[in-house]
């Protein structure tokens, strides 16, 4: 799978060839530089290193300031694996959008989704709530209700759905199509909506 | 909004600045391009705005109100729309207020608008 670090960068909505209008996301791709190669001897697998973002020298770590001057380039704020680049790719080589996406293809976008706090089962799970007002109901409109049966299993079953965090988690949205692509301005317009907030990095996979 | 967006949006703004303005209240003739099959033609819509929803961004919407047969027919057009060949300010109308839903329920002459001195 080969691929691409970028920024989310916002929404909009285009006219394609046809006249419908296409709502998709904006994302800003690469260009990437390869941070390391990891070789089957060494690694034990194969895959590709690429760096995207600027960092500033101060805040990285002496150990991760060496490992980009090895690679001869400036400090990077996200480091993601790829495998399957079908091109010989050395330390150091810069990996733009236009080399590994076309207009029309589908990729997918992997992002962390906006956190939303501690929220209830019906935010959370989609639980559909009591479902009415009257009938007794005080003040239990949004609760779980029953989470187990009486003295047998006498326990809540492990993975129950409850209240907690939501949000924040990694998540891939599969099957995207390229609307549209700018490789001068390092630009992707894709299909529908991705996880994540605005500024957030996204990986996209082909 | 961002720069990057205001650019993607550029072609769609240009589209909608190269259309006469127009607003609630007044009469215009949309001229829409039909596809059928391979050919294409041009429909023409006349009738009352009621609204323009979203004015400013990209994503704006205006909707024509006409009374056809006795049937009301509205139809909503993205104003940047590529189908959209041309639009013609009929008329001027003298209206109070932004989105005349009001007209829905009115009928003949009870759904006249006041015509705007120049």
């Amino acid at each position: 799978m080969s691929g691409i670090i970028g920024k989310k960068i916002g929404m909009t909505s285009v006219y394609g060839a046809d006249g419908q209008n296409v709502v998709c996301t904006v994302i800003e791709a690469g260009p990437c530089v390869v941070t390391q190669v990891k070789q089957e001897e060494t690694d034990g697998y194969g895959a590709i290193q690429l760096g995207f973002g600027e960092k500033k020298e101060k805040n990285t770590t002496k150990p991760l300031l060496g490992h980009f001057r090895k690679a001869n380039t400036t400090p990077k704020r996200k480091l993601v694996e790829f495998k399957g680049f079908t091109k010989d790719l050395n330390l150091g080589d810069t990996i733009t959008l236009g080399e590994v996406f076309a207009e029309g293809e589908f990729l997918d976008v992997v992002g962390t989704s906006k956190g939303k706090g501690f929220q209830g089962v019906v935010k959370r799970h989609g639980f559909s709530g009591v479902g009415g007002q009257t009938h007794g109901q005080h003040n239990r409109a949004r609760h779980p209700g029953s989470i187990g049966a009486c003295s047998f299993p006498a326990r809540v079953f492990k993975g129950t759905r409850m209240a907690g965090r939501m949000g924040g988690n990694r998540v891939t949205v599969q099957n995207l199509r390229v609307v549209r692509l700018m490789p001068e301005q390092n630009l992707v317009l894709v299909s529908g909506s991705i996880p994540g907030a605005k500024n957030s990095f996204v990986i996209l996979e082909k | 909004m961002s720069e990057i967006i205001k650019m993607i949006e550029a072609e769609a703004r240009e589209r909608r600045n190269a259309f006469p303005d127009f607003q609630p209240g007044d009469t215009i003739n949309v001229h829409v391009k039909i596809r059928e099959g391979t050919k294409e033609r041009i429909q023409q819509f006349q009738g009352t705005v009621i609204q323009r929803r979203n004015s400013g961004s990209a994503g704006e919407t205006f909707t024509v109100r006409k009374v056809s047969n006795g049937v009301g027919v509205e139809r909503i057009f993205p104003i940047a729309s590529p189908s959209i060949e041309k639009i013609e300010r009929i008329r001027q109308g003298m209206v109070r207020r932004a989105r005349l839903f009001y007209l829905r329920g009115r009928m003949g002459k009870a759904a006249r608008i006041k015509e705007k001195k120049a």
